[in-house]
């Protein structure tokens, strides 16, 4: 479970984040959506501690995250796994290492072990005989999925993305929205989702967090959303189609 | 003001960068990796200028010592000292600080703007010792080779001069190289090739590791890297030549 109470974070005197309150469950799939610059990455990195929050504090279980030092916020951090906006894969490093490579610095299996495990994750995201290839020879989709793979490796407590299947197919993001939630559930990982894709707010949105010019404009679950009468949740929500169609069925 | 302010920075990420290391095994596989990809891959340049300089400054000495009163055997002496003292050291790194630098700059330039650090930094890597530490110990220990192998290519490069053009007797030039050698100049030329890699690589990982923005600041900072690296050199080439040499 992560928590955050009165979270605020500012760049230059612009307050990006205002008092963010709210509690992201293990073993769900929590969402966190919003337009584009509403704060969804930088909460996310904030959460992390990758951005420095200037009040407010952010809780990993029952250990206060925010106002850990140096060195312990690294022990935490073994246990977190993170998907980058654009994948952010190690360019000098072949598929199979950059998987490998958090084996490497933080187990003392044998190389035959960590390539087990390795081939395990990489199976698990349908990459197969890409081991050797390097990031600029996949296609994107290809790199999100390796994203996957290496942040799961280490079977970590909590696990973030930032959009993980923008600028996917339909068809490769179901993949990989139904993936993320599985592992979620087998492994009662505490997940954390940035997204503006309504589809995987409708399929693995467990609790969804509406961010609207940084401010926590609402919560709750997928079956909530379409209910909701907040004005600004349901202009985000049904500025598509599809979501248009789902809540006049819903009717 | 903003002198003060590089120097806290540039402090502040050295104390991360020599802090301890995860794990030595997966340091020393980077180390020899950068040996090689900045190390070995610069032998070509450092060999090209250096045969050209020796050949030059033989050449150079031939035309300008044209003296009764000059013995033709200071000729490969002067060549010697010329190539011990500065060039091979000094000439050498700023090339390198070219060459190294920017190619430093730019790849931790680019990892920081695509995120690749921060993907290091949420693993629990010290980012700034996995990709730093590694590239100032290679070069630390492979650049004074580079000033060796340009020694004895630049030596030989006035070598060839003098048969080529037969401007001098080749036979004198020789006695000319041998002529009152003093060892110590080689460790002195050593010494200061190890502390211009040192500052090479930290300079532009500095600028790297601190670049932000998009591909326009990666090349503004790898720019600044190749800039700020070679001004510093030439201050420490006088600063420790006055204390080697002077002391
Ligand atoms: N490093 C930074 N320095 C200054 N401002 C920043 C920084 N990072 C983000 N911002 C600002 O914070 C706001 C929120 O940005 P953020 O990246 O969180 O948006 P987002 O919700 O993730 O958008 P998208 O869906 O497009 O990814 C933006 O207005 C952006 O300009
Ligand atoms: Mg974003």
């Amino acid at each position: 479970m992560i928590r955050t109470e009165n979270l605020v974070k500012s760049f230059n005197d612009r307050t990006v984040l205002n008092n963010i309150t709210t509690v992201f469950e293990q073993g769900k799939t929590n969402l966190i959506i919003g337009q584009s610059g509403s704060g969804k990455t930088v909460l996310l990195k904030s959460l992390v501690g990758l951005h420095p929050i200037d009040s407010g504090s952010i809780y990993y279980d029952d250990v206060c995250f925010s106002s850990l030092g140096f060195k312990e916020m690294k022990d935490i951090r073994q246990h977190i796994g993170m998907i980058f906006q654009g994948g952010a894969l190690l360019d000098s490093s072949t598929v199979e290492d950059n998987v490998k490579l958090p084996l490497d610095l933080f187990t003392n299996q044998s190389e035959e072990e960590k390539l087990e495990r390795v081939n395990f994750c990489l199976n698990r995201v349908e990459l197969l005989n890409s081991n050797k290839r390097y990031p600029a020879e996949i296609s994107g989709g290809m790199v999100k999925r390796v994203a996957i793979a290496r942040a799961i490796v280490l079977n970590p407590k909590y696990l973030f993305c930032d959009e993980p299947n923008s600028g996917l197919d339909p068809v490769t993001s179901c993949v990989i929205d139904n993936l993320i939630k599985e592992i979620t559930q087998e492994y009662q990982i505490t997940t954390i989702i940035n997204t503006h894709d309504m589809n995987s707010v409708m399929e693995i949105g467990d609790k969804i967090v509406y961010i609207h010019q940084g401010n926590k404009w609402w919560e709750g679950s997928n079956d909530d959303i379409l209910r909701s009468d907040n004005k600004e949740l349901n202009e985000f929500v049904f500025a598509s189609a599809m979501a248009k169609r789902a809540k006049l069925a819903t009717l | 003001m903003r002198f003060f302010e590089f120097l806290g920075k540039y402090y502040i990420l050295m104390t991360k960068v020599f802090s301890r290391p995860e794990k030595i095994k997966i340091y020393r596989k980077r180390i020899l990796f950068e040996m090689e990809a900045l190390g070995f891959n610069s032998i070509g340049i450092a060999a090209i200028i250096s045969v050209f300089m020796g050949a030059v400054v033989t050449l150079q000495m031939s035309i300008n010592l044209e003296s009764p009163f000059i013995p033709q055997v200071l000729i490969g002496y002067a060549t010697r000292e010329v190539m011990i003292m500065e060039f091979s050291s000094t000439v050498v790194a700023l090339i390198l600080a070219g060459k190294v630098g920017s190619n430093i700059a730019s790849e931790i330039g680019t990892m920081r703007i695509t995120e690749q650090i921060d993907a290091l930094e949420i693993m629990g890597v010290n980012s700034a010792g996995y990709l730093i530490l590694p590239k100032i110990i290679a070069t630390v220990l492979f650049f004074p080779f580079l000033t060796v192998l340009s020694i004895g290519i630049g030596c030989a490069g006035g070598y060839f001069v003098s048969i080529l053009t037969g401007i001098m007797n080749p036979d004198t030039y020789i006695d000319g190289l041998k002529m009152d050698f003093k060892p110590f100049s080689i460790t002195y030329s050593l010494i200061k090739t190890a502390v211009f890699a040192a500052i090479i690589t930290s300079i532009s990982g500095f600028y790297g590791y601190y670049a932000k923005g998009n591909s326009l600041e990666v090349g503004k900072a790898s720019t600044k890297a190749v800039v700020v690296s070679s001004i510093t050199i030439l201050i420490f080439n006088l600063i420790i030549t006055q204390l080697i040499l002077i002391g």
